[in-house]
């Protein structure tokens, strides 16, 4: 035999992230490893292995879908659905024109309100979003970030208007300005300000809420717009250390804050890669906090995420192989250790979900909590050579970004020289093009391919939604005070001025009924409108 | 006469920042020798129409993931039209329902390309589909 090597039937054979993967994996390609150092028991620093001792057999993650379309009132029947069907969270999503802080009836959001998410222009539609549900029982997540401080303004005056204490509201906001100038991309005002913003949410979550988690660092929107899982740990845990350090200049001392700070993830589909991921990403944060921020509080070292599977991972062509998708990045997700986690669905190629689609969603969570078996024990693939092996190569290969990132003077910095975006615009160029060379196959897409695909059925909104909106947006600006209003937009423009603490005089201008746009405006005012350079 | 250059403007009408599918069909399009001016995000249509304008664009390629594309495809359209740039070819993608394909294309939209299309697809499309303005017969 000229050549004794095994046959394979692949050149290379790679992870979705293009990390080559050896041949096998043995005793060797773990040697460095030190138990106690480097994974710890489930529960102990670094937590490698999990942040708590019993991890699902102590409680189950969170089951938190992702849900708002249409009106206030549309969304909050969702909730309620979501509640009875055993969901254990709320999430809220946005539409575009809140996203990017304009009433409804702004020319800009002409066609879009409501499209993507609920539209809310003042503190009535949230108090119809929340009409009924227990705010002290529920925790609420709500997907925004360039106006979050507006948002969870109107969240407080909502629920203390419907009788509930401040005191004891749970819940998230995003929040996470960084990763929308490098991914998500709806924004408001230009970085800096946009920190400053987040200093005084940190500022007033650590005085006033303190159930409340006020960011929430996401990876998911860095990883969906084409970033390796490399990019996704670094970027995201780069944006972390950057908030972190914006508390600390705000004058929190680190422990005071950072055991609130949560982080929200990508599950793609490479099943070890992800698993791996979210092992680097506890250990390589425990390091960070405790080891660059001093923080001494066990809590602090934690890294608490959310997860979401893949939504670019789902193809619109024969959609019900999405459930599949779906549940091989759930399960991942779950072998990693989040604390909670939102299934997609597997119609959203083509538009929201319909309620079938989310319950499947629904149901593919509680088949793996009671069904699989995988519950039954903390990080069931802890000590596989292979996963050790991968989970030290994520973290050696973020670790390198981090420093680059250092090097160019911080995320914020990176950010405005545009290094994070490039990158990922690279990165999803590559994957592109390995898709079209078919090195990368997609079953369904570029293999496997069916001649003719059955339609399924599919959400429609009704544009009759946007005309009501902005009938109830009119006669809430008819019914108010309107000098109230406007010297409550004075203070919030005098706060900024001043750089005393916005939060406050955004609770009072909500509370006058001032609209999401009126305030938003204030900061445009102020601070000037970002503007991205086009990079292709 | 050598014909010059087919200049493609690419835009992301509407308030979604899912830019992605976006750029990566402008640096395909760019890779296949065309000229491509990308807009950035967050485009009104008339900042796009303007943009297709100034650059004496050939062709306008409209990506958009917020659902809006009923209302803003068409709006391109005609405001191309009214402009006297009526013979700019229009053509779009991103998360748009089958259904709505045909209601873009009797609004004037050349083409839809949605969710899994090869970037080799619509770049044929344009060497097949777009000619340099005024060269047309």
């Amino acid at each position: 035999m000229s050549d004794d090597r095994p046959r394979e039937w692949k050149e290379r054979f790679t992870t979705i992230s293009d990390l080559e993967i050896a041949p096998r994996y043995g005793p060797e390609d773990v040697a460095d490893l030190d138990y106690a150092r480097d994974l710890g028991d489930p529960g102990q620093y670094p937590f490698t292995r999990g942040i708590h001792p019993t991890m699902y057999r102590g409680r189950l993650w969170t089951m938190r879908q992702f849900a708002g379309f249409g009106s206030a009132e549309d969304s909050n029947r969702r909730f309620h659905y979501l509640l009875q069907q055993g969901t254990t969270g709320l999430s809220v999503a946005f539409d575009m024109p809140t996203l990017m802080g304009y009433d409804s009836d702004h020319p800009r959001a002409a066609g879009e309100v409501g499209r993507e998410g609920v539209a809310v222009d003042t503190v009535e539609d949230m108090k119809i979003l929340l009409a009924g549900l227990p705010l002290d029982r529920v925790t609420t997540s709500m997907t925004i970030n360039a106006p979050a401080n507006v948002l969870l303004a109107m969240y407080v005056v909502a629920a203390e208007e419907a009788g509930f204490r401040r005191q004891d509201l749970g819940g998230t906001t995003q929040t996470d300005m960084l990763k929308e100038f490098i991914a998500q991309k709806e924004w408001i005002v230009p970085p800096r300000p946009s920190m400053r913003f987040i200093q005084d949410m940190l500022v007033f979550g650590t005085r006033e809420l303190p159930r409340w988690n006020v960011l929430s660092i996401s990876g998911y929107h860095i990883r969906e717009a084409g970033a390796t899982a490399v990019q996704e740990l670094a970027f995201t845990l780069a944006d972390g250390i950057a908030y972190v350090q914006a508390g600390i200049e705000a004058g929190l001392p680190v422990d005071a804050f950072a055991p609130r700070l949560s982080f929200f993830f990508d599950c793609h589909n490479d099943f070890f890669e992800e698993i791996a991921k979210f092992r680097a990403a506890r250990r390589m944060w425990a390091r960070i906090m405790r080891e660059r921020f001093g923080a001494q509080e066990m809590r602090s070292w934690w890294l608490r995420f959310h997860t979401q599977t893949a939504g670019v991972s789902l193809t619109a062509q024969q959609p019900l192989n999405n459930i599949v998708r779906v549940t091989i990045q759930a399960l991942a997700a779950v072998l990693g250790g989040t604390q909670s986690l939102h299934t997609n669905s597997m119609d959203e190629t083509y538009a929201l979900p319909t309620e079938e689609a989310v319950r499947v969603a629904l149901r593919t969570q509680q088949i793996i909590a009671h069904e699989s078996g995988v519950v039954n024990t903390p990080d069931p693939l802890g000590g596989a050579y292979f996963v050790e092996a991968l989970t030290s190569r994520l973290e050696a290969e973020a670790a390198r970004y981090i420093a680059k990132i250092d090097e160019l003077g911080g995320m914020v910095r990176a950010v405005e020289l545009g290094y994070p975006q490039r990158e990922i615009a690279e990165a999803s160029f590559r994957f592109q093009q390995a898709v079209e060379r078919k090195e990368k196959l997609i079953v369904g897409v570029n293999a496997f391919t069916v001649p003719e695909e059955t339609p399924i059925p599919i959400l429609r909104i009704d544009p009759a939604v946007e005309r009501t909106q902005i009938e109830r947006l009119r006669q809430v600006r008819a019914s108010r005070d309107p000098g109230a209003v406007r010297r409550a937009l004075d203070a919030v423009a005098r706060a900024i001025a001043e750089g005393e603490n916005t939060m406050y005089p955004i609770v009072e201008a909500v509370r006058a009924r001032a609209t999401l746009g009126e305030i938003c405006d204030v900061y445009r005012a102020a601070y000037g409108e970002y503007r991205e350079p086009a990079i292709i | 006469m050598a014909e010059r250059r087919i200049r493609i403007v690419m835009a992301k009408p509407g308030l979604d920042g899912h830019d992605r599918g976006a750029k990566v069909v402008a640096r395909a399009l760019r890779d296949a020798g065309f000229e491509v001016i990308y807009t950035g995000l967050h485009q009104t249509p008339e900042m796009i129409v303007t943009a297709a304008i100034q650059e004496d664009a050939d062709a306008v390629g409209l990506s958009i993931l917020s659902g809006a594309h009923l209302t803003l495809f068409p709006r391109v359209v005609q405001l191309l039209r009214e402009r006297g740039a009526g013979d700019v070819v229009v053509f779009g993608g991103g998360i748009i329902p089958e259904e709505d394909v045909p209601v873009l294309k009797a609004a004037g939209v050349a083409e839809v390309f949605t969710p899994g299309t090869p970037l080799e697809t619509i770049v044929r499309w344009v060497r097949e589909h777009v000619r340099p303005r005024g060269v047309r017969a």
